[in-house]
């Protein structure tokens, strides 16, 4: 699989998305050959190949498997959920290499010796039902349909809604239980390391964030929808892959509603390493693209609602905290400090990172918008 | 040697008794959730105790301090 050059120059990858439109088990075969055994050896390529979590921590996947291995009794899931309403990747990938992360699912069980193999989706479980039946009988993971919220996609809450409770954080981690959760893309990425080795996968990135990522982009775009870009790509590349600005930019919201708003330089260096010198991260890859006419606070504050509404309703300063967030930025012209007040009651105070994320994405709002904020203290708006 | 007060945010329902019970150390945020703003010193161990003991919710637990004691 070695990438195409596009026009802007850039190399275009197609490891996860390829043009396959018929994506049926014997065609993955076809393409990649029969599943690898797991072995120590596949241990070690995972760790050589430098292979992070997909789903938006970016935790060292060895490391992880290392730590789940060491217990006697171990299970994996795998998390299709996205409740991120901003991103699509994970449903792009299901639904055209549903192989390659079972695949990576049955790989991941077998290097933590477990016993249940769980891939959790929130919608379209027929055709991933469909997709598993077609693989040899001791390859097929179980199919758990876990309900669409936002929280549900966290760790600890999607291992309790798998084991049949609710869909909520409980401030554990699940590796420290012997619980292995990967995203989905993860695991795809897991079972081409088996197959290519570290070597080949480091052959795309950067050393420290090595290997394709893939990325949903929407907002101001002509052709908004998923792609597979390398870390280190440009937003002007990225821009262009979804067939350029449908209207001049303004901002662009990096890391979906965890994230972090930027103004929109087509500079701007889509990698962890560069987004941290500027307060922020790639997270799962979730691009929004705000125009020029657009209100970032207006957009700001429709997301906090969002967030606000989407609460596990477990914790007080979240349950509380976000909707004064929110209905602060409502307002025509929103109190900076009030803001600032809310957050030091907000920060750290909840059983998971909800609020935390809810509150840097506003953080940066404030930043980023400061001078959208100064025109609604004099009662006009970007919008109008 | 000091402990530390713990709460499990997720049960406590704003009672607000730890915050009468141990002033010195737990603040209320202002929508009634207790911040624990310092340490259980030994003057104020009793007064954790009662907290503990006091809330609707058992919320509360007290940590162990984790500093070694020396032995004189």
């Amino acid at each position: 699989m070695s990438a195409i050059v596009s026009a802007s120059g850039a190399r275009v990858h197609s490891r996860l998305l390829h043009r396959d439109v018929d994506p049926t088990y014997r065609s993955h075969l076809d393409r990649h050959g029969e599943l690898p055994f797991a072995s120590d050896e596949l241990l070690l390529e995972l760790e050589a190949s430098g292979l992070t979590g997909r789903g938006g921590a970016a935790f060292p996947t060895a490391t992880k498997l290392h730590a789940v291995a060491r217990h006697r009794r171990t299970e994996v899931i795998a998390n299709g959920t996205e409740g991120e309403p901003a991103s699509s990747k994970d449903a792009v990938l299901l639904a055209r290499n549903p192989q390659l992360v079972l695949d990576g699912l049955v790989l991941a069980a077998e290097l933590v010796g477990a016993r249940r193999a769980t891939i959790a989706v929130s919608r379209n479980a027929e055709a991933l039902e469909r997709a598993i039946a077609e693989r040899p009988r001791r390859q097929r993971p179980a199919v758990a349909l876990i309900e669409d919220s936002f929280v549900a996609g966290e760790e600890s809450a999607l291992v309790n809604a798998v084991h049949g409770g609710a869909a909520k954080p409980t401030g554990r981690r699940p590796f420290e239980s012997g619980i292995l959760v990967q995203n989905v893309e993860t695991l795809a990425h897991l079972a081409l390391v088996a197959r290519y080795g570290a070597a080949w996968f480091r052959s795309a990135g950067t050393t420290d964030e090595p290997g394709t990522v893939l990325a949903t982009v929407s907002g101001a775009v002509r052709m908004p929808g998923v792609v597979e870009i390398e870390p280190g790509t440009t937003l002007r590349e990225l821009v262009a892959r979804c067939g350029g600005p449908s209207e001049p930019l303004q901002a662009v919201l990096v890391g979906g509603y965890f994230g972090s708003w930027l103004p929109a330089d087509p500079g701007l260096v889509l990698s962890n390493t560069a987004l941290r010198r500027l307060g922020a991260s790639l997270g799962a890859r979730v691009v929004v693209a705000l125009p020029r006419t657009a209100c970032g606070l207006a957009e700001t504050a429709r997301i906090a609602a969002y967030m606000a509404e989407q609460s596990a309703g477990q914790c007080g300063p979240c349950v509380f905290g976000l909707p004064a967030l929110a209905q602060e930025l409502a307002r025509q012209s929103p109190s900076v400090n009030r803001i600032e007040q809310l957050g030091a009651q907000i920060a750290r105070r909840g059983a998971c990172a909800h609020p935390d994320g809810t509150l840097g994405m506003v953080q940066s709002a404030l930043r980023t918008f400061d001078a959208e904020l100064r025109m609604h203290a004099q009662g006009r708006c970007s919008a109008r | 040697m000091s402990d530390e007060l713990k709460i499990d945010i997720r049960v406590c329902d704003a009672y607000g008794y730890c915050a009468e019970l141990l002033p010195e150390i737990v603040d209320l945020d202002e929508w009634g959730y207790p911040i624990v703003a310092g340490e259980i010193t030994p003057d104020l161990l009793a007064a954790a105790r009662a907290a503990v003991a006091a809330c609707p919710r058992v919320a509360l637990r007290i940590e162990p301090s984790r500093r070694l004691t020396v032995i004189r």
